[in-house]
């Protein structure tokens, strides 16, 4: 099986203010917009590089997202920044009015999503967003699973026409894919070939996916790991491929079964190749207030809670 | 002729245009879209430097956002009066596969519409987005938008009103439709706005007070004056005070008509107080 190897842990949102950084120097059109949160969302050094280019807006998430919206008539490429939770639920309808349905390029990115944000607590752990996003006609939904990702996809994010939705986190994760990795929104990445079971995982899970893979593997069972940081649009040549060979399917998301990857690879199988799928997502539940693994352990969105459905799933195969 | 009976004449065949666009599938606003007749057609027929051949991105033009979206029969009018569009689209009003939907959108590649509006209370951030990239590529072309005064009722205008004038955005012009009347009744009545002079002044805007919000030959000097005091680092808004169904004596007046059609018989007593001036489509 092939294994892949930590080189160091890192939050994803540190990788978003890299990557911001970098466009700040290849990219004039870029612009970054914040709502009072510049060193949570690690935009520091394109705010200090590019002050000309970078907009304070203070506490007031619904007129960051209008005005992302106006900056794109006349050329910019806004890339607002907040929690994921007030990048999303609080500001839906401009979301939906001024930047989907106006077919606007702007770049929503969202830190602190998931239980990982840990301490705060249920208020502030959106695990609702990438369904609220991926209902959005025309928005392309994307979750990055470590450090190098999310700054290939930050970067990938400015050549492409069109608003994205982009997700990452706050703790200090594995940071395990390539530096100089290609990303191809809409593009699934095979981690693990196996015929067992299909694991597709995104955001943080990935990691944990894999530490899944490692332990079955221990066990006889193979398993084929997929990372989707793309939720929308869903490549779903490969989940079907993978699928048609290993019969079963464990999805993986810090997010609400309602709603998220997994509802969306459960529809791709029902109109293509039904087969047995089990979730490893929260249980239309809020969170709560915890250190982020203890959170992801209670709420079974961990290595061990997907390699116990991995197991489940492959008894249910005909 | 001179410009006043040109655009005497041009807000006449505007409000025809309303009634029978509104008429022909009974429904939409006539009411505030009258109250604007005036304000949205000296804006394309003699204030702003724009082109016609749209472009979306609008560099070295002015640009107008209409916030509040269901005044769309008045701003369907103009556009297609002043050469976006073919006047005969004004038929398609609200219909299946249209581009003239119920509210302005881009989606359906209406030429002249630049955001969706409908939802309210979003136009003023994005205008100021629009008022920002202008500066950023140094285009010293304004930004116009307008907003109805029950629209000020949703908060996203106050995050706004606050950072045009916190931060100077001084290359933006907002009007605000002050017909003191919405849907359920006289502002007053269902949420008083107060003094709104006040209220933008104590947030740090330029504000002009338009009494005769329906006067052509006040309209334009308002506006003269308006664009005079752009680049002083303070945003400026036009409190205009109109009429609701301006020009339909049985319109006038009332709340009654926000968003109701008239009726065939109502439709040709309107008809008959706006006769045909360029044409009809």
């Amino acid at each position: 099986m092939k294994t892949y190897k930590n080189t160091g842990n890192i939050d994803t949102r540190s990788g978003f203010g890299a990557g911001l950084a970098e466009l700040g120097k290849s990219n004039p059109d870029v612009v970054a917009l914040c709502a009072d949160l510049t060193g949570s969302l690690k935009m520091d050094e394109f705010k200090d590089s590019h002050p000309d280019r970078f907009f304070q807006i203070g506490i007031a998430e619904a007129n960051m997202i209008g005005i992302a919206a106006g900056m794109t008539i006349g050329g910019k490429i806004p890339f607002t920044g907040t929690f994921a939770n007030f990048s999303t639920g609080r500001v839906y309808d401009q979301i939906r009015q001024s930047v989907a349905y106006s077919g606007k390029n702007v770049k929503i990115c969202a830190s602190h999503a998931g239980l990982t944000l840990g301490e705060d607590g249920a208020t502030h752990q959106i695990l609702e967003d990438l369904g609220l996003m991926k209902m959005l006609p025309g928005m392309t939904v994307i979750n990055t699973c470590d450090y190098n990702q999310t700054k290939a996809a930050t970067i990938a994010i400015a050549k492409h026409e069109g608003p994205v939705y982009l997700r990452f986190g706050r703790p200090k994760v594995a940071n395990f894919t390539p530096e100089d990795q290609k990303f191809e929104i809409g593009k699934a990445v095979t981690l693990t070939e196996g015929n067992d079971v299909t694991i597709i995982a995104t955001g943080h899970l990935v990691w944990e996916a894999l530490e899944a893979a490692k332990a079955l593997d221990e066990k006889g069972i193979s398993a084929e790991v997929i990372n989707i940081h793309t939720i929308k649009p869903l490549d779903e040549k490969a989940i079907l491929k993978s699928v048609r060979k290993t019969k079963c399917v464990v999805t993986a998301e810090e997010h609400n079964m309602l709603g998220g990857l997994g509802e969306s690879v459960a529809r791709t199988l029902a109109l293509n190749h039904p087969a047995p799928q089990e979730f490893v997502a929260t249980e239309d539940t809020f969170g709560e207030s915890g250190e982020p693994l203890m959170l992801l352990d209670k709420y079974g969105l961990n290595a061990k809670a997907i390699s116990e459905k991995a197991e489940a799933v492959i008894l249910r195969k005909e | 002729m001179s410009t006043t009976q040109h655009l005497q004449d041009f807000v006449t065949q505007v409000r025809r245009d309303i009634l029978r666009q509104v008429h022909q599938v009974n429904s939409g606003h006539p009411g505030g879209s009258l109250g604007c007749a005036e304000f949205i057609s000296i804006l394309y027929q003699e204030v702003m430097d724009y082109s016609s051949d749209f472009d979306m991105d609008g560099k070295n033009e002015d640009l107008f956002f209409l916030s509040n979206g269901h005044i769309s029969p008045v701003f369907y009018s103009v556009l297609s009066r002043s050469g976006f569009f073919p006047v005969e689209e004004l038929k398609t009003f609200r219909k299946i596969d249209s581009r003239l939907q119920g509210h302005p959108t881009t989606h359906e590649g209406l030429p002249g519409v630049r955001i969706a509006s409908g939802s309210l209370g979003q136009g003023m951030s994005v205008a100021i987005g629009a008022a920002l990239t202008k500066k950023m590529n140094k285009d010293s072309h304004l930004i116009y938008s307008l907003h109805g005064d029950g629209e000020l009722q949703e908060g996203q205008n106050w995050e706004a009103i606050l950072y045009a004038g916190s931060k100077g955005v001084d290359n933006l012009i907002a009007t605000i439709d002050y017909n003191k009347k919405q849907i359920d009744g006289a502002t007053d009545d269902v949420l008083p706005l107060g003094n709104l002079k006040k209220k933008f002044e104590a947030f740090d805007w330029k504000v002009l007070e338009l009494r005769e919000g329906n006067d052509i030959e006040a309209i334009k000097k308002t506006l003269a004056e308006a664009k005079d005091l752009t680049g002083k680092k303070q945003p400026i808004v036009i409190l205009m005070e109109t009429e609701m169904g301006n020009g339909v004596d049985f319109m006038m007046g009332t709340h009654a008509w926000h968003g109701k059609a008239p009726n065939d018989e109502q439709l040709e007593t309107a008809l008959a107080q706006n006769q045909e001036t360029l044409g009809d489509y």
